[in-house]
């Protein structure tokens, strides 16, 4: 007899604490900013470039938080999916072209549309083989992962010369995605807009799928005690190279977004923003996807803020953010447990 | 004594360099209650652990209901009927009380007549039934761990020292659950240090020391015998009490 389950009134039920700290500090750090960069049109405009950088860091850095928090990887090599999923969304979109710059916003979505799709599958499938080559030979033997998976990204660096020229590549951004725009007196990119958009969609599934499947469960299940949903009869190698094909997909989705967003494209586009990423999840704490999306935001705000205010410091800026952070919460923001 | 549902023929097992089981000869009979003791060290855990596959044996076989299970995958162990409640309790903190128990009935929603009687021996469950498991007290979590265990009816459960640190009260619950589970003739594989809970519970007794068994028998045997238990746990039922 399989039946829902029977539960107690919600009246009844003590509440879970909820802890939104974290969720108050991008406000807050936007917030201080305003009276330092003056100018209320320019603070817009660098907060919402933020909102999409973040997002863009985010999709990069989900996947790899969870195969992380999954089965303890550490995998140097996501910036490889980042690379070649951006080379591949530029190939679909060569023969496009017509469709590129067309005015017709319609065909510019459907051209970006099928780049992405062709650059998650591609990254998908090298996803797999890379952990089936790559990574499984090393599981639970962290300085072997490091030294492998950054070979791994060296290696798909040079292949990428070698299919692609190792010169830089234009990334022309469809036509109607150009241009801002306006609402009364602040200027929105709409390419910005578009990542943002993209960005919260992900979030959003990536929770649905988290919270609401058996999957998901699965999945959060594991990141905090594989052993345990292995003693429950689930084979959680079978999910992790699941989770490692999605990860390695939503590299390749958030390497296109990056090489439009920056316009031009070479081979070392993905270890350029991995220090980022890594920093991401670190802040975030280690497996949460929760953690990496308030740690995407907050990195953004902190590299465009000091990128206007004190270009300098822009780099060592969000190292300092990452030690602020990591100083009041050691695991993160969101630490998962048992980490 | 019944038919034997699992046993243990000259298991070794190594963790690293450290020789733990040293040549386990254990059986566990069909619908009984065994009851797994020792001193700390022993090796019961790792006894445990090695019959569900998460420390490989070295030697020897493991035979469940006529099949060998040495070697094997932990999930394809699991998969047999094989329910395990660890001595970290092994709950799943972040996931509601809810969740966890929706992630033991691996094979589809949880029987509703079986979660109330689970309801019914664990209480304080269906009143946490939405709080992170990482809230709940150590006696809870202990209660949810024996609960997911027992979602779904198993031919096996192992249970590791489920008294250790919990609040007497507690216990008693646990004593009726595991009688309920004996009525229901599943059979369970006990470890546990308080002898007083092991008595009133087993049907037959294993005693470890140094990674082998050292003395089999019925619990009825053992509890009524003060020397023995001097013997073999340095302490008698009687200075339990």
């Amino acid at each position: 007899m399989a039946t829902t389950i029977a539960r107690p009134a919600p009246d009844e039920l003590p509440k879970a604490p909820r802890d939104l700290l974290p969720v108050f500090i991008p406000p807050i750090l936007a917030l201080a900013a305003l009276p330092l960069v003056g100018s209320p049109t320019t603070w817009v405009t660098l907060t919402v470039a933020a909102l999409a950088m973040g997002m863009m860091i985010f999709v990069i850095a989900s996947g790899l938080t969870l195969i992380f928090g999954l089965m303890d990887v550490l995998n140097f090599g996501h910036g490889a999916f980042i690379a070649v999923g951006a080379y591949i969304a530029m190939t679909v979109l060569g023969p496009l072209s017509g469709w590129v710059q067309s005015d017709a916003l319609t065909l510019n979505l459907a051209a970006l549309f099928l780049a992405v799709i062709a650059a998650m599958v591609g990254t998908g499938v090298l996803g797999l083989a890379f952990e089936r080559i790559i990574v499984q030979p090393v599981y639970g033997q962290h300085l072997k992962q490091i030294l492998i998976t950054m070979g791994g990204l060296i290696v798909a660096e040079q292949l990428i010369h070698v299919v692609w020229g190792g010169d830089q590549k234009p990334m022309p951004l469809p036509n109607g995605l150009r241009g801002a725009i306006t609402v009364g007196d602040f200027a929105l990119e709409k390419f910005r807009l578009l990542a943002v958009a993209v960005g919260l969609t992900v979030f959003i599934i990536m929770q649905l799928v988290l919270n609401r499947t058996k999957v998901g469960l699965l999945i959060r299940a594991g990141v905090e005690n594989r052993e345990m949903v292995e003693a429950l009869g689930y084979r959680i190698r079978q999910l992790f190279v699941g989770v490692f094909i999605a990860g390695s997909a939503l590299a390749g989705l958030g390497g296109t977004m990056w090489a439009l967003y920056r316009e031009t494209l070479t081979a070392a586009i993905g270890g350029d923003i991995m220090v980022l990423v890594f920093i991401v999840i670190i802040i975030g704490g280690l497996g949460s996807v929760g953690g990496c999306f308030i740690g995407a935001i907050l990195v953004a705000l902190m590299a465009n803020y000091t990128g206007y205010l004190v270009p300098k410091i822009a780099v060592a800026s969000n190292i300092l953010l990452m030690v602020a952070i990591l100083m009041w919460r050691p695991q993160g923001l969101y630490p998962v447990a048992r980490r | 004594m019944s038919q034997a549902l699992l046993s243990l023929e000259g298991v070794h097992t190594h963790i690293g360099q450290y020789h733990i089981l040293q040549g386990v000869d254990l059986v566990v009979p069909h619908g009984e209650l065994t009851v797994l003791l020792g001193r700390n060290g022993a090796g019961k855990t790792t006894t445990l652990r090695t019959i569900m596959g998460l420390w490989p044996p070295s030697q020897g076989t493991i035979t469940f209901d006529g099949q060998s299970i040495g070697g094997q995958a932990t999930p394809d162990i699991a998969r047999l009927g094989i329910g395990y409640v660890p001595e970290s309790m092994g709950v799943f903190a972040d996931l509601t009380v809810a969740e966890n128990m929706r992630l033991a009935a691996r094979l589809g929603p949880p029987d509703a007549a079986r979660l109330d009687w689970i309801f019914g021996l664990f209480p304080a469950l269906k009143r946490f039934w939405q709080l992170p498991a990482g809230l709940l007290s150590g006696g809870q979590k202990q209660m949810l761990s024996i609960a997911r265990a027992i979602v779904e009816p198993k031919s096996l459960i192992l249970i590791d020292e489920p008294t250790k640190g919990i609040a007497p009260a507690i216990i008693e619950g646990m004593i009726t659950a595991f009688k309920e589970l004996k009525r229901d003739k599943t059979t369970i594989l006990l470890v546990e240090q308080n002898f007083r809970f092991a008595a009133s519970l087993g049907d037959s007794v294993a005693v470890m020391d140094d990674g082998r068994i050292v003395h089999r028998g019925t619990m009825q045997a053992l509890a009524s015998d003060s020397a023995l238990q001097s013997r073999l746990l340095g302490l008698s039922l009687a200075a339990h009490q």
